[in-house]
């Protein structure tokens, strides 16, 4: 059964999440279309979080194939358990059994170790399957990333095809570190998650941080995104921004605008690089509060 | 694109459907890459109950859509531009009743057939090109072309063969290096236990016949940034075909040209025709007698194509004099940057084939620190003699 787009929206921020409008309808879609959703935007937007909240959503289990490069096939879809293979084959050696018999008991199931790509087909309940940063796997992980994602099943040569209990509900995360191919481009609903504007993320700082004041989360929020529209080199994402909201919590500011000391201070929690520190001076940092305040 | 309505004409109207189709055909026109697919995945979502109000449909159409960051940013205002227009009310209630989607079936076939061609040409040229050029502006436009110098008379048929055979060279040299990524050899550093065991079975599991694996070798990719501006006129010519040459010959190979801004230039040297391709680079014209800013050139590769292009196996190239009228703190800072980024930083500079040139220049001076190989390029043979340095990147 298909949730319609209101529930959905609505079990998002029962699940903590504070969806933008659109993101809810994305999410809709996956499950209207059937297609896995291709999440991009910067480093620190929050795209990890909509996969937890999605299977928060559908009460669901979260898979998760984090990439890197050289991921092959044996880290993310299956691997045998050479370790017991072998202490099976010494074990057998004297029962006099042929070798197929032999070949036959090693491939089984027992020996077989699941990695999340072949876990995430073969659960009875459909789960979430988060293939994070995709663009950090090689091209040819992607091209066989887009195989499974078109047919649902896997051939183990050994034994034999295995075809998708329940079909999992694919999201992929890209940084755009490296262009991802056409072809899983085209496969994939498409959606470019932003940083949050000042209400939303005010709201995710209110969500977060349950005990901290309405006035200063938005202070907080508008501050940040100021602090965005400056020139760096790194950009501060929402982590940032909670971690910053629950420093200045921690040392009991009401009002950004009184102690400007205490935030050029705590700035070092969105600022992350030497270069940055450097622009962002106190003479920036108290222009910034001066509008944004 | 006419095959979809056919196949689901009844739960929305083939009015309705032929104006999805329209649409679909506008997006594909601004470069979006739309197939029968998404097409007919539009018509169950515009069947479904999203379509009630604008609100979700556009961005439900847009997540199907758009397949890159830059379908995102032009979809909002294509969509706004196109059913305005249309009339969205009217494509969404076409399929309420029978007789009136009928009669209006009836309708826009007659009128289809009447007006010949299918209108959303004209309608929607100026949308498009409004959107187009937006998408275009990192690249050679079609604009800039009409202005190109001409450069046909450095065409001498030898010389191209001689640079081309020469980059494809230089491309084969350096094309390896190693990855972490492993592949399975009859020798190689480690054990490969997959293989080994499956291969051992009919031994009864003995590892007689082993199996390797080795570190893959990946190819080099190649970033060439040439100045264009006018104090290399004596030079661009010849390194576009350069250029041309390294595009043909590496699989991974991208070109830009600057001079007071940047553009990414590898999709007009794609074309096989060297002088076509170099005609096409007609923004050069524009840089001769201009200034150079490397400075801001590079902070705008730096900025919007370096995540894209460069990763650890990427060799940058800047083919320049090193003659900067931005400032040189700018063009250090944005080296470094870049330094950072890829694995070797080559800058060939053609003043240095003159005698007694030591690099002045202050931009040159600002540069140099960041600078793996910094070597001559006033002819063929000093760009030969790279080679083995290419080689060993």
């Amino acid at each position: 059964m298909t949730l319609t787009r209101e529930t959905i929206s609505d079990r998002l921020s029962a699940a903590g999440y504070i969806a933008d409008r659109d993101i809810a309808t994305a999410l809709w879609l996956m499950e209207f279309l059937k297609r896995p959703l291709l999440l991009e935007g910067e480093a620190g937007v929050g795209k990890t979080e909509v996969a937890k909240a999605l299977a928060a959503v559908h009460e669901a289990e979260l898979i998760r194939l984090q990439c890197y490069e050289g991921l092959d096939q044996h880290a993310a879809l299956y691997e045998w358990n050479y370790q017991r293979q072998l202490l099976a084959i010494k074990t057998r050696e004297g029962t006099g059994e042929n070798a197929d018999a032999i070949e036959e008991h090693i491939f089984s199931e027992r020996y077989l170790l699941e990695r999340p790509l072949l876990a995430a087909i073969r659960r009875q309940q459909p789960p979430v399957l988060l293939i994070d940063e995709v663009d950090r796997a090689d091209e040819e992980f992607e091209a066989f990333l887009l195989e499974l994602l078109s047919d649902f099943q896997v051939s183990i040569p050994e034994l034999g095809t295995i075809r998708a209990v329940s079909i999992p509900r694919v999201l992929l995360t890209s940084n755009g570190t490296r262009e991802l191919s056409d072809a899983l481009r085209r496969r994939c609903l498409y959606h470019y998650v932003d940083f949050p504007d000042v209400d939303r993320e005010a709201r995710i700082i209110l969500a977060r941080l349950p005990g901290i004041d309405t006035g200063l989360a938005v202070q907080i929020a508008r501050m940040v995104a100021a602090v965005r529209k400056e020139d760096l080199r790194k950009i501060p994402g929402v982590a940032e921004t909670l971690d910053w909201a629950a420093t200045l919590a921690g040392l009991q500011v009401h009002d950004l605008r009184q102690e400007p000391e205490a935030v050029h201070e705590t700035m070092m929690c969105l600022i992350k690089t030497h270069e940055d520190r450097a622009r962002l001076t106190r003479e920036v940092a108290e222009r910034l509060l001066g509008k944004v305040a | 694109m006419v095959a979809a309505p056919r196949d689901n004409p009844d739960p929305i109207g083939a009015a309705a459907a032929r104006q999805l189709a329209d649409f679909a055909r506008t997006l594909r026109d601004n470069g979006f890459r739309i197939g029968l697919g998404e097409t007919r995945d539009a018509l169950a979502i515009l069947a479904s109950s999203v379509a009630t109000r604008t609100s979700s449909l556009k961005p439900a159409l847009r997540s199907l859509f758009c397949a890159t960051h830059s379908d995102w940013e032009k979809f909002d205002e294509i969509f706004e531009a196109f059913w305005r227009r249309r009339g969205m009310r009217r494509a969404q209630t076409l399929g309420g009743t029978a007789e009136s989607a009928a009669s209006r079936r009836r309708n826009a076939a007659t009128s289809r057939a009447t007006s010949g061609l299918p209108d959303h040409v004209k309608r929607f040229e100026d949308i498009g090109d409004a959107a187009g050029g937006r998408g275009r502006r990192e690249g050679a436009s079609s604009a800039e072309n009409i202005v190109a110098a001409d450069l046909r008379h450095i065409t001498d048929p030898d010389d191209i063969a001689r640079a081309n055979a020469l980059a494809a060279r230089l491309a084969r040299s350096m094309r390896a290096r190693l990855v972490r990524r492993e592949q399975v050899r009859r020798r190689g550093r480690r054990l490969d236990l997959r293989r080994t065991i499956h291969r051992n079975v009919s031994h009864g599991g003995t590892p007689i016949d082993l199996a390797w694996r080795r570190r893959k070798i990946k190819p080099l990719r190649l970033v060439v940034l040439l100045d264009a501006s006018g104090s290399m006129n004596l030079y661009t010519a010849f390194f576009v075909r350069f250029l041309h040459g390294v595009v043909d010959a590496f699989r991974e190979a991208e070109a830009f040209v600057f001079h007071t801004r940047l553009a990414h230039v590898s999709a007009s040297l794609r074309d096989r025709d060297v002088t076509r391709a170099v005609d096409r680079l007609g923004l050069m014209a524009q840089g001769i007698g201009g200034g150079t800013r490397i400075g801001d050139s590079l902070a705008t590769f730096n900025r919007w194509h370096a995540r894209r292009l460069i990763n650890s196996r990427t060799a940058v190239m800047i083919v320049s004099d090193g003659y900067d009228t931005g400032e040189p703190e700018r063009l250090g800072a944005e080296m470094r940057r870049l330094r950072q980024r890829c694995r070797r930083i080559i800058w060939l500079n053609p003043l240095i084939g003159w005698r007694d040139y030591s690099p002045q220049a202050r931009g040159m001076q600002a540069a140099l620190p960041y600078v793996d190989l910094f070597a001559p390029a006033h002819n063929l043979e000093s760009l030969a003699a790279l080679e083995p340095y290419l080689a060993r990147i």
